[in-house]
Parts: structure tokens; C-alpha cells; sequence
């Protein structure tokens, strides 16, 4: 663990990851002490520009709500859609492509083709189409974003487990007695695990954008305020009020480069040869 | 400052209208307008959406046009009479009318229109011609209608998307909605149908043999069709069209609109039709049922903010079920403007527990989305727990006619008058799964229907005020919907194009009067 975090330390840009990706952990966690009222409060005049008015920083959107609220409540949702969606992607994914890699053959053919078809049509349009179908709540929204997320990680998970599953330690424990399952569970996933993680990190980022042109779309939830949702109410008004749009899109921007800023660290520091090579 | 922003106004539109007599029209010239949506056909007498009255209302015309007090005003009839039991009302047509392809328009065209044609294509008027026995033309140039018993709106209906002038030689006898003359509309208007370009333009060519002499006065009309609203704000400002009718930008580009150099608006040309906009409360079924939780929702809510917001504040608030701008608006009808304390008494005596309503928007885009977020936080502010639903056109309109929702957004025309356009949202023969557009909240109350019923076939407006002023209490003091606003929709025009708006119904019949100031 130590000699892990030395060397994710020896990045730079992930370290400078971290500490934005922790301020918005910490603005989420924060936001329902430091802005008791709902972020869909009407609190001042409409379009109040930033730094005119104490108490209100970042100024009013179009109804007059508190920007600065919304930024922070935002953080909560953006973060949870990026880190459910990818547990839920991961969960769908994981067993699909091991599957898939250990077994081989018919199993493995039928589970590709599958992958493939979901991988052949434009994730964003599929999720479109998918919101259009159901009602999008905040827990439809997440379902969307897994369902068009997960291929990558089942083949991801398959290429590793096939480079894995001939290994000698799979052959002995084959040997031993144990069954498939506990193989595969004990033995070839936990060594597929290191692009997994790197992976995993980056499709938090990737579940953040969408939901963000989901909302700016107009197909989020309307009941939550989201980053995507701000800078898509603001949209309209970007001749006027630009900042209304300009505000929501950092913090978009710094969250998913801080992901993937951490995405580098974590490859550096769990493929430490591959490091020495490129660097 | 209300009275200050009237008067202003009011002598605004006083210096307007005297500048317009001292100047001479000039003849000639091509306006361009914005047309939104594509009209799905010119044959008025089929289609009466908004688009296609819109260009239509230039290629026919009816008996009667409105000014903006809704007052008939001569159009195909040059003069008619009432008589004394409000029984028979007798019409003189102009001289020298002739359709668009030379032949003469008769009384026998409008005993054809009305009787014939209308009566089994068009919905809206077939419900007022049920008070009609007769039509009969005793003369080339005279209609007499005889009347069932006296209705109080009849002088109302003579509108060209109401009751337009169809060509009996043109349609007698043939299959209406399949005749192929429909994709070449044949009028009595001042204008001419000449091409569609489908997705691109509708183009429309003076009528050299229009019976008023020297009108119109511009040579054609271009009605151009712009898909995003974007781009038709961009259309306007770069001058490729000089004519924005009502509704056809979003609200929030209107203000950068009317500030450029040589741009006019008005709020005016929608007298006839009173857009009023309200929820629908389900009393059907569900905590709306509940009076007194209706009453708290009715006063939670902010209107006079939405308007400044959400309609840069254009709109009145609306006190009631009769828009002002339509006839017997009653205005000392029981108060339920904003007071988030008498929302919470009201609360406090309902049944209400804290269920979340479900609120439908109105999917027509920004403004409706934003009202509704801005009448959610209203509800929880006084202790009120709602969500709004997405949907779209279809899902609004499906949600809606089954009754599916606690709070539905809606807007709805007046057409002039109670009867034609109010009574239908209220009266409880009219509750009827499936359509989003009757009596949708469920509102059930003998004493109102009778009411309505009744002022409906008064002979004397006195009576009917009477009536309507008792009806609008008591429904007022129900709240069946929750009465949002008096929309307005301002018609945005270069400053050279003169008097666009002149009738009730603004551009749908105003090009007629319309001219360019240009050489």
C-alpha cells in the first residue's frame, strides 16, 4: 500500500487530481449544512451577476435561485450518478466478460455478440432512446447510463481473464480441486483487477458528462439539480447571462479532468513497469 | 406605477393611431413573415390550428371581422340587423365580391358555408349552430338566420377562423376533405394563394379584384417557415422577415428583439382568442378533491413573479375563469391573488398529509418548464410536497385526457365570449375521458351549469352579465383550476411595416390593412 502510494505520488497531475476530486467530495457532503434550503429556492431577484451582492457570490439564475447552492447540491448528484452507474456498469460487466474469457468457446461467443450489439449502437443515442422509454428519475437516469456503459469493462474483463486463465496458478488451482467459480473469484479476478480500477475511475468521469448532456438536454430528472441541468437552463440566456452557463461547465471540467488526472496516477501506480517504459 | 405603465401605454397607442390616419398608405412592396409551425394545410374550413388561420385568414373571409373591443365591424357583410326578440338577424352582403377564380360570392356561398359545409367539418361552430333553425337566402344579397331561441354570443361567431366563406361552386356536392382544390385555396380575401414550397415558404399575391378599392396594399406575402426558434430570432434581427406574429420566438429573446433600431411590438390582436393559462386540479380523484387544499395551492403561488421572470411581463394576472380581455369578465370576483399565509391557514383545514403531487409542465419549451419549477418551489414553501412529471406533446396529451396528474399546465382561447370559450372548461355535461381540452379537472356543480346554461340564450347583455357576474363568483370561490395568467403574445414587426394589428385577431385577418413605408 505504501509503495502504491509513493508511487502514485510521483504524479504530479494525479495528485493535483485528488485534492479537486476532494473538494468536491467535500462540497457534496457539505452542501446540505451550508445551504440548508433547497438549491430550487427563490432567493433574490432573477440574473443577479456574481459578486454583487453579499451572501450570494456566483449571483441568480433565471427564477433567482442561489448559483452557488446549486453548484454545491450538484456536486452530490453528479458524483452519485458517476459512482452508481459505474458499480452498476461494473456489476454487469465484470461477470459477462470473465465469463466470457474463462470459459471460452460458444459461451464466449454468445456473450461477445451480445457486448457487440450493445457496443454497435452510439452509447449516447441508446440512452437518449432508453430515457425516452422510461420516465427519467434520477434512478432511470443511472440505470440509462450503466446499460450503456458496461461493454468496454466485459471486454476489458475477458481480455485479462484469457491472458490469465493459462497461467500456472490457475492450472494449480484447476489441480486442487476447486471449482470454476472460486477460481475465477479467488484466483484470475483479483489479478485482472489493476485496469479494472484504472478503468472504473474513468468511466466515473464519462458517467458525469453524460448525465450532464443528458439534464442539458432536458431528459434528466427535473426534480434534481444537476451541473447539466444548470448550464441547459442557462442555455437560452448564454447572450445575457453567460456565467450562468460559464460556472456549472467548470466545475464539470474540473471534476472529470480531476478523474482523469487520477485514472494516469492509479495506471502508473498499479502497472509500475509500464510507467518505467513510457516515461 | 401599474396606472403610470396604462397610461403611458395608453397614450402611446393614442400618439400611435393618429400618427397612422395622417399617413397616407403606400401601395406596393413584399412582406416577409415568420409562419410557426408549418400549417398542415391552407383549407380553413378543414384545419383551423393556429398556423394555418394565420395565413389563411388573408385568403378568406367570413361575414363579420372584431375590433379590439370585440365589436363587429363590416367585412363580407356590409350591414346586418337584430331583431327585437333576438330571434333573426338579418345580413346585406357587399356588392362586387367575387371569389378568387372569378365567380361570383352570393348568399347561396354562405347558406353553402354554413349550413353545408361547416356544419359537418367544423366542431367549435357545429356547438354554437345547434341555437340556429334556419339559414335561408331570400335574395342574391341577403342571409336571414332564424334562431331556436336568443344566444347571446351569435353576433361572435362570424369570425374568419370561425365561420369562413367557403366556394359553393367549388365544393358542392363533392368529398371535402379529399377535394384537390383543397391544396389551392380559393377565397373571397385580399389575398391570393400562388405557392407552398413544403419546409421552405408559403407565398401569397395581392388580389387585383378585391372589392374594397386600392386595397391591400402590399403586392405579396411571404410566410416563411423556420423550424428553431434560434433561427427565426436570428431571421428577424439579420431582416430576412420584418413580421413576427405571437408566440413564434421564446420569451426570453423578446427583450433583445423589440430593443433593436426600427423594431415595433404589440401586445394587441388577441382579443378574440383571451389565451387564459391554468393548472388543472384532479377532482376525480386524489388530494385535489379537497377544496381547501385547492385554495392553498391557488394561493401559494407567486404569479405576479412568473410573469416578470418567466414573460418579461407581458400577461395580466388572472383573477378568475373570464379572461378581462373577453366579454363579462366579472372583475370583484373573491380574492385569490399570492399570500403564502392564507395558503398555509387553507392548508392547515384540509385533509392534505403530505402526499407529493404530481405536476405536469406544458411541453411547449423553456418557459413552461421554468413556471412549473418556479410553482413547485411556491408549493413547498408553504408546506406543500409536489414533483414535476416529463413528458412530452403526446404524454401531456395522453396524462392529461386520463386524468393522470394532480397539477396539469394548461392554456386555453375564449374565443370572445363565456359561452364559446369558458363555459366548456367548467360545465359538468363536458367532463369526458380522453381529451385534453373539456372539463378536464372533473369540476362537477348543478348551480354552475344552470347558470351558464341560462346566460347562454339571454337575449339582453345586461341579463347575461347578470348571470355570468354570479357564475364566475361562485366558481371563483371553488377554484376547480388554478388560474395562472393572462397570456400575451407580442406580435414583433420592423417599424416601416404599418398597421399589422388592427382586428381581435391581429395577423390572422391584419394583412388586409397592412403596408410598407418603403421605396
Amino acid at each position: 500500500m505504501r509503495a502504491f502510494w509513493s508511487r502514485f505520488r510521483q504524479n504530479r497531475g494525479a495528485v493535483i487530481g485528488l485534492i479537486i476530486l476532494a473538494i468536491v467530495i467535500i462540497c457534496a457532503i457539505a452542501a446540505p449544512f451550508l445551504f440548508p434550503r433547497s438549491p430550487w429556492s427563490m432567493v433574490q431577484r432573477p440574473f443577479l451577476p456574481p459578486f454583487e451582492m453579499d451572501g450570494l457570490p456566483l449571483g441568480t439564475d433565471a427564477l433567482g435561485r442561489d448559483v452557488l447552492s446549486g453548484l454545491f447540491h450538484g456536486a452530490r448528484v453528479s458524483l452519485l450518478v458517476g459512482l452508481v452507474s459505474t458499480v452498476v456498469a461494473l456489476a454487469i460487466g465484470i461477470p459477462i466478460g470473465a465469463l466470457a474469457g474463462y470459459y471460452g468457446g460458444l459461451v464466449d461467443d454468445a456473450l461477445m455478440r451480445f457486448t457487440e450489439f450493445f457496443q454497435t449502437i452510439p452509447s449516447f443515442a441508446l440512452a437518449i432512446v432508453l430515457l425516452a422509454i422510461f420516465q427519467p428519475t434520477l434512478a432511470y437516469v443511472i440505470l440509462a447510463i450503466a446499460i450503456v456503459s458496461w461493454p468496454p469493462v466485459a471486454r476489458l474483463v475477458r481480455g485479462e481473464v484469457l491472458s490469465l486463465r493459462n497461467r500456472e496458478f490457475v492450472e494449480a488451482a484447476t489441480l486442487s480441486g476447486q471449482s470454476n467459480l472460486r477460481i475465477i473469484l479467488r484466483q484470475v479476478l483479483p489479478n485482472a483487477l489493476p485496469p479494472i480500477i484504472v478503468l472504473a475511475s474513468l468511466m466515473v468521469a464519462t458517467a458525469i458528462l453524460l448525465e450532464s448532456s443528458l439534464s442539458f438536454l432536458g431528459l434528466g430528472d427535473p426534480n434534481v439539480m444537476s451541473w447539466g441541468y444548470m448550464i441547459g437552463a442557462a442555455r437560452t440566456v448564454l447572450r445575457t447571462a453567460w456565467w450562468l452557463s460559464f460556472i456549472p461547465g467548470i466545475a464539470i471540467l474540473l471534476t472529470v479532468l480531476a478523474l482523469n488526472l487520477i485514472g494516469e496516477g492509479l495506471n502508473d501506480a498499479l502497472n509500475p513497469r509500464l510507467r518505467k517504459r513510457t516515461s | 406605477m401599474k396606472t403610470f405603465q396604462y397610461l403611458t401605454t395608453a397614450a402611446a397607442i393614442a400618439i400611435a393611431s393618429s400618427l397612422a390616419a395622417q399617413e397616407t398608405p403606400k401601395s406596393g412592396g413584399t412582406l416577409n413573415a415568420v409562419i410557426q409551425p408549418e400549417p398542415p394545410g391552407l383549407m380553413l374550413g378543414l384545419i383551423q390550428n393556429g398556423p394555418t388561420q394565420m395565413v389563411a385568414g388573408q385568403i378568406y373571409e367570413s361575414l363579420l371581422r372584431y375590433d379590439k373591443n370585440l365589436d363587429p365591424m363590416p367585412s363580407l357583410a356590409k350591414e346586418w340587423t337584430k331583431s327585437e326578440d333576438g330571434l333573426t338577424y338579418t345580413f346585406t352582403l357587399q356588392d362586387d365580391v367575387v371569389w378568387h377564380d372569378g365567380a361570383p360570392f352570393t348568399s347561396a356561398d354562405v347558406v353553402f358555408s354554413v349550413d353545408v359545409f361547416l356544419r359537418e367539418t367544423h366542431a367549435r361552430l357545429r356547438a354554437s349552430l345547434v341555437h340556429v333553425e334556419s339559414i335561408e337566402a331570400p335574395d342574391d344579397k341577403t342571409v336571414v338566420f332564424t334562431l331556436k331561441q336568443p344566444f347571446g354570443p351569435f353576433l361572435g361567431i362570424f369570425e374568419a377562423g370561425t365561420m369562413p366563406m367557403i366556394p359553393k361552386h367549388i365544393y358542392e356536392g363533392t368529398d371535402y376533405a379529399n377535394n384537390p382544390a383543397n391544396n389551392t385555396p380559393i377565397g373571397t380575401g385580399p389575398f391570393k394563394f400562388e405557392q407552398w414550397e413544403r419546409g421552405s415558404y408559403i407565398h401569397l399575391v395581392k388580389n387585383e379584384d378585391y372589392y374594397m378599392e386600392g386595397k391591400p396594399y402590399l403586392d405579396e406575402i411571404y410566410y416563411q417557415v423556420i423550424p428553431d426558434a434560434a433561427s427565426r430570432s436570428v431571421a428577424f434581427e439579420t431582416g430576412q422577415v420584418d413580421l413576427l406574429p405571437g408566440g413564434s420566438v421564446e420569451n426570453f429573446d423578446i427583450p433583445r428583439l423589440t430593443a433593436m433600431d426600427n423594431v415595433c411590438f404589440t401586445n394587441d390582436g388577441w382579443e378574440f382568442f383571451g389565451p387564459h393559462s391554468w393548472m388543472w386540479m384532479n377532482m376525480h380523484e386524489g388530494p385535489m378533491m379537497d377544496k381547501n387544499l385547492r385554495k392553498a395551492v391557488m394561493h401559494a403561488m407567486d404569479r405576479e413573479f412568473a410573469r416578470d421572470a418567466l414573460w418579461n411581463g407581458n400577461g395580466t394576472v388572472a383573477k378568475g375563469p373570464v379572461s378581462s380581455v373577453t366579454r363579462f369578465h366579472e372583475p370583484n370576483t373573491p380574492d385569490i391573488s399570492f399570500d403564502p399565509e392564507k395558503a398555509r391557514e387553507y392548508l392547515a383545514q384540509s385533509d392534505y398529509d403530505g402526499e407529493t403531487l404530481q405536476i405536469l409542465p406544458l411541453p411547449y419549451g423553456e418557459t413552461w418548464q421554468r413556471w412549473a419549477e418556479a410553482v413547485r418551489q411556491n408549493l413547498s414553501e408553504v408546506g406543500i410536497n409536489s414533483e414535476l412529471v416529463a413528458t412530452d406533446v403526446a404524454g401531456w396529451n395522453q396524462r392529461t385526457g386520463d386524468w393522470d396528474f394532480d397539477l396539469a399546465f394548461t392554456y386555453l382561447y375564449q374565443y370572445g365570449d363565456p359561452a364559446l370559450g369558458v363555459a366548456r372548461t367548467y360545465v359538468s355535461s363536458n367532463i369526458a375521458k380522453g381529451s385534453p381540452w373539456n372539463n378536464v379537472s372533473g369540476y362537477v356543480n348543478d348551480e354552475v351549469d344552470s347558470l351558464f346554461a341560462e346566460a347562454a340564450v339571454q337575449a339582453s347583455d345586461e341579463a347575461r352579465q347578470e348571470l355570468y357576474t354570479e357564475v364566475q363568483n361562485i366558481v371563483v370561490d371553488d377554484v376547480p383550476v388554478a388560474w395562472m395568467l393572462e397570456l400575451q403574445f407580442p406580435t414583433i414587426y420592423r417599424c416601416d411595416l404599418k398597421n399589422p394589428v388592427s382586428t381581435a385577431i391581429g395577423v390572422n385577418d391584419g394583412m388586409r390593412d397592412a403596408w410598407l413605408d418603403r421605396e
